[in-house]
């Protein structure tokens, strides 16, 4: 849980080693769904967007900005995300914080992040505002209702740039209109093993739905993890699209489970043994990199779900993923590691949390 | 120094891929090295959707390099860097733009969420962007008579942007 207390100063070490409230597993189809998303992004009337903003616009955008979600009745901390030294910055990447975009962008620019990482507003991305809901499992209502109540209360202190015709106004065309990208992150290893995964992609992207993997555009599908999110903007209300995903999320969990009770079925004893296998390694090896482990850790989390592994948890799993990366093994760890001694702090940190659940 | 595609770190290892006829240099640091070395099928690398944008911004043909008043982004600018300059843009080259916001959202108006009290028309907002600019190059000229006319202008602006009903009295305003 995030520390407590007026003025709770970022502290990259205490942060990495709890995590966002998110990665729970106590929503609804946590076993499939990881998380939902929500992110709204908008500009403020009278500045130019980023492309065009100089030095001192974005300084001010940034205390304009920070100013109004503070006094939110919502307990915020802000992150000056300029001052951030690499590691930090791509620590708030790894928990889905910030993109990398930011991370690596210049120049005034911060987040502002809630109580247990359920909302955090990036300011000087793409666009002025770029705000997320995050939460447990399959809740697009519930992470619309917060979505929707944190605007109108920005909204109340500062004015957005809308036209009546084309909606709220962002710096790219593609986010125009609603400016909102719902997206749900689904854990498909039986889809994958089965490669079954096409047909969704191909489904999705008839009904104008994107697939993507675990840290959005462009990335891979990583740990047999799938975003499903929409792409169209402009002329779909929130409320269609939240109800659009919410008829075609269910139909893919149910295509899961389905192919995961034909893999009991028929394949009971390989995946019996790929699951004692993951498990095996990750509680015994001494050096492994993130990739394998986040291999391994898929096929424990199939396991877990499946009852083949009874003493760890979905959400310690869910952590994992996020805490055997770089930089936050580097932060857990208190100091810098090159890339063997990262394989070694991973290793530690795995046979560490996965002994003593 | 290239940085290494997936993550921001130093790339260590340079290939060119050949995909379909076409070079494709790919940066990687040590640690995607290896997990690019080992998987033998070149990657699935999913189109972004700034990507596919790219695309459609290359169809687009313009006659003439327009300006938008406002910020003075070209749409040539626009097209290479697929952001716009400021929220007027949308108004200086609306005729280039909206075929490509039917292209990407089969659609071109809005259905959704408003905010609750109307903000500025997009006019008295892209005319705020255009005195802040000339604020600034009064500034610099050190024409500071005409900076303070144009601040006194521009904060009037303001004012009128930051007043608007459904703020205080007019609750009714849904």
């Amino acid at each position: 849980m995030a520390s407590e207390g007026e003025q709770s100063a970022f502290c990259p070490k205490d942060m990495a080693k709890t995590s966002g409230a998110w990665l729970s597993a106590d929503g609804p189809e946590s076993d499939i769904v990881v998380s939902t998303r929500i992110r709204l992004a908008r500009n403020l009337a009278g500045f130019p967007f980023m492309t065009k903003a100089d030095a001192d616009t974005r300084a001010q955008l940034v205390q304009t900005l920070k100013t109004a979600l503070l006094s939110s009745r919502h307990n915020m901390t802000f992150i000056n995300v300029e001052l951030l030294d690499e590691l930090d910055a791509q620590l708030l990447v790894e928990r889905q914080l910030i993109s990398r975009e930011l991370a690596q962008a210049e120049g005034a620019r911060g987040v502002v992040v809630g109580e247990g990482e359920f909302i955090s507003v990036m300011l000087n991305e793409e666009d002025h505002v770029r705000m997320q809901i995050l939460h447990s499992g399959l809740s697009l209502e519930q992470c619309w209702d917060l979505a929707n109540e944190v605007d109108d209360g920005l909204e109340e202190q500062i004015s957005y740039s809308f036209d009546d015709r084309l909606g709220y106004l962002t710096a790219c065309p593609t986010n125009v209109g609603t400016g909102i990208r719902v997206s749900v992150m689904l854990h498909l290893p039986a889809l994958r093993i089965t490669r079954e995964i096409q047909k969704v992609h191909t489904a999705a992207q008839k009904i104008n739905l994107a697939v993507r993997g675990l840290y959005g555009e462009g990335s891979q599908a990583m740990g047999d993890f799938y975003q499903i999110s929409n792409q169209v903007t402009l002329g779909c209300s929130e409320q269609d699209l939240l109800n659009n995903l919410g008829d075609v999320v269910p139909n893919i969990l149910g295509y899961e489970r389905r192919v995961r009770d034909l893999l009991l079925r028929d394949n009971r004893s390989q995946l019996d043994d790929q699951v004692a296998r993951a498990m095996g390694i990750l509680t015994s090896a001494r050096s492994i990199n993130s990739e394998e482990t986040m291999h391994l850790l898929s096929s424990v989390r199939l396991g877990v779900n499946l009852g083949m592994v009874t003493d760890v948890s979905i959400a310690t799993v869910n952590e994992l993923f996020i805490q055997t990366q770089r930089s936050h093994l580097q932060r857990i760890q208190g100091q810098t590691l090159e890339s063997d001694a990262r394989n070694e702090a991973r290793a530690a940190w795995l046979r560490e949390r996965l002994s003593n659940n | 120094m290239k940085k290494c595609r997936h993550c921001s770190r130093r790339a260590t290892l340079h290939v060119t891929e050949i995909n379909d006829n076409v070079a494709v240099p790919v940066h990687l640091c040590d640690d995607c090295a290896q997990g690019y070395l080992n998987s033998s099928e070149p990657e699935d690398e999913v189109p972004t959707q700034a990507a596919e944008l790219a695309a459609k911004l290359e169809a687009l043909v313009a006659d003439e390099d327009e300006e938008c008043s406002n910020c003075n982004i070209s749409f040539s600018q626009f097209r290479e860097q697929g952001r716009l300059g400021c929220a007027a843009c949308y108004d200086e080259f609306r005729q280039d733009l909206m075929p490509l916001l039917e292209n990407i959202h089969e659609d071109s108006s809005h259905t959704g969420k408003r905010p609750r009290r109307n903000p500025g028309q997009s006019t008295s907002e892209s005319q705020l962007v255009h005195l802040r600019t000339e604020q600034r190059k009064a500034i610099e000229k050190e024409d500071y008579e005409s900076a303070a006319k144009l601040r006194d202008e521009i904060a009037r602006l303001e004012a009128e942007l930051h007043n608007l009903p459904g703020s205080s009295t007019d609750d009714s305003v849904d």
